[in-house]
């Protein structure tokens, strides 16, 4: 049976179709798939640089007791769970209100407000830097209109080194979230909207009745996307607190601290991967729990 | 059309709301170019209009960076990146729509969970590769990993979901073979497509950091985000030398962005369909 069905016309599209994939799936086996298992392995392992003895379940142990790591997962936590929504309801909120064809001047706010999506995480992180620096413009602007009364120490505070970072990466990523709702909004029947007003449904109703649920998948893509990015956070952190990961590791993150495993303390490879499989895992399971979400409210 | 309270009310808090999320998002590109004039004291206490030191700033920028090699460095690895990206991602996005075995989804899917492994889990097994490969060092190391990826050939597949079947008919019934098909008629009815995903792969590889920090140790090899970084690590960083070299490394991506705007923004509205 299959060896007919794999004859004449059939095999001719196989062969081409594999010749035309093969390229893109050989690179992303040698270098995505192929590295993950071998950090698998290596997660099982423990010692100094190259030189790596069988642990079992050691390198488990150590991540267990390790307060590092705990502050580590914590902090990232922390941003994705506080950061995550800020952004995405941010993003629908000017989505739907720059989709609005006559609010005037909407091509410049839009162009505007995804500026910042192509600046590179290292630029902005320096510029942020410099802006909140203790005298910095940040500080003698709020100071200057009465909201504090002291400089708030962003960089050396525990709290507002986070609340840094948060605010950091709200300002890159907000616009570059917007566009797939602006686009998916530009699919969505105007007419709908039309009706809605005519029947006198209140905006913020259209908003929460109309624009989330149409835009549900959108929703779900782009936070599985800030999802992945938020747990793989480190170039904002690393230049933000110089590599250290901010005051008393406050802000550090788990990629931040695979890094310093590797490349900053005495190499620990073994070690390092445990750490970074707890990041695979941790995407994987808050993907599925969002997919899980966003089905079961369909019912 | 009366302007009753409501209306004027709701006028006020979007234009309100609206302009300041504008505002907000240019401040810092403001800030940094009148930066790129001021002088280090200045920029720190805030000073807000164009000040006379941009020549100092210039000059002191390249005398501290080698600014030619660096430019270079980071356009050899964004140009090799973009270019092969591109060509390995559209052959498997057209592969995936003419390939017809019953493995095509399977493998598809496939591919696509690879989007969920965060790069922290491969750096060391890809460090230790290159290691291997004697690679280290090199900007082929920096942009062989990005090439094979399966975000832009799922992006490409998307795309090809539009392309006219009739096309390929009528050029296989003319006797055109796969390959020709793909380059004579495939690349040039999908231009802006190409032109779509250039910007996202050259935005990635102009502003990647964590692999080439990574693998680039050398100050003959480093890009121009290596720099800045470096620049700004300082203990008493010059924030007008940085100011000058944010300016210049975030001038690509900038100029890039505005003149294929309208591509960028229908790349995003692609891959959402």
């Amino acid at each position: 049976m299959a060896l007919a069905r794999r004859g004449g016309i059939g095999r001719y599209y196989d062969v081409n179709g594999w010749l035309f994939v093969a390229p893109a799936l050989g690179l992303i086996a040698l270098f995505m798939v192929y590295p993950i298992l071998w950090s698998l392995w290596m997660s099982f392992q423990s010692g100094r640089g190259m030189m790596m003895k069988f642990a079992g379940f050691g390198n488990l142990v150590r991540l267990w007791n390790d307060p590092v790591f705990l502050k580590a997962l914590t902090n990232t936590m922390t941003y994705f769970v506080v950061q995550v929504p800020i952004m995405i309801l941010l993003a629908l909120i000017l989505a739907s209100l720059l989709n609005n064809p006559r609010l005037v001047g909407r091509g410049f706010f839009r162009t505007a407000i995804f500026l910042p999506c192509v600046t590179s995480l290292v630029a902005y992180s320096v510029l942020f830097k410099g802006m909140f620096a203790p005298d910095g413009i940040v500080n003698s602007t709020l100071q200057a209109i009465g909201i504090i009364a002291s400089p708030i120490p962003w960089l050396t505070n525990p709290f507002w080194a986070k609340t840094l970072v948060i605010i950091a990466i709200t300002w890159r990523w907000t616009g570059y979230n917007m566009i797939f709702y602006l686009a998916a909004l530009q699919n969505i029947d105007k007419s709908i909207y039309e009706v809605a007003r005519i029947d006198g449904v209140p905006a913020w109703a259209r908003f929460t009745h109309i624009t989330i649920p149409l835009l549900k998948p959108v929703i779900l893509f782009t936070t599985v996307i800030s999802t992945i990015g938020t747990l793989q956070l480190f170039d904002e952190v690393y230049n933000l607190t110089e590599g250290k990961g901010g005051p008393s590791n406050a802000t550090l993150t788990l990629s931040l601290y695979i890094y310093n495993l590797t490349f900053r303390f005495m190499p620990n490879f073994g070690y390092a991967a445990t750490v970074s499989y707890v990041i695979v895992i941790l995407v994987a399971l808050l993907a599925f729990l969002q997919f899980f979400l966003a089905r079961e409210r369909e019912k | 059309m009366s302007a009753n309270p409501a209306r004027i009310a709701s006028a006020v808090f979007t234009y309100g709301f609206v302009g300041l999320m504008a505002f907000l998002s240019v401040f810092p590109f403001i800030w940094m170019a009148l930066g790129a004039t001021n002088s280090s004291i200045d920029i720190i206490k805030g000073r807000l209009v164009p000040g006379e030191v941009l020549a100092t700033n210039i000059a002191n920028f390249f005398t501290l960076v080698n600014v030619p090699l660096v430019f270079w460095n980071s356009a050899k690895v964004t140009i090799f990146a973009t270019v092969l990206t591109l060509a390995v991602s559209s052959l498997a996005g057209y592969g995936f729509e003419i390939f017809r075995s019953r493995r095509r989804e399977g493998l598809y899917r496939a591919m696509l969970l690879t989007l969920m492994i965060p790069f922290a889990a491969l750096m060391i097994p890809l460090f230790i590769m290159m290691g291997k490969m004697g690679l280290i060092n090199t900007h082929i190391a920096v942009v062989l990993p990005t090439i094979g990826s399966a975000f832009i050939v799922f992006y490409f597949r998307q795309s090809t979901k539009a392309f006219p079947s009739e096309l390929r008919d009528a050029a296989k019934v003319d006797g055109l073979k796969e390959w020709q098909i793909f380059l004579y008629i495939y690349v040039p009815v999908m231009r802006s497509t190409y032109a779509a995903a250039f910007i996202i792969v050259f935005m990635t590889a102009w502003n990647n950091y964590l692999w080439p920090l990574i693998v680039l140790q050398s100050n003959e090899t480093k890009t121009i985000t290596l720099v800045i970084s470096s620049l700004a690590s300082a203990y008493y960083p010059d924030y007008g030398v940085v100011m000058v070299g944010t300016f210049l490394a975030t001038l690509p991506t900038l100029t890039v962005f505005f003149f294929m705007q309208r591509q960028f923004v229908q790349g995003m509205l692609g891959s959402v369909k």
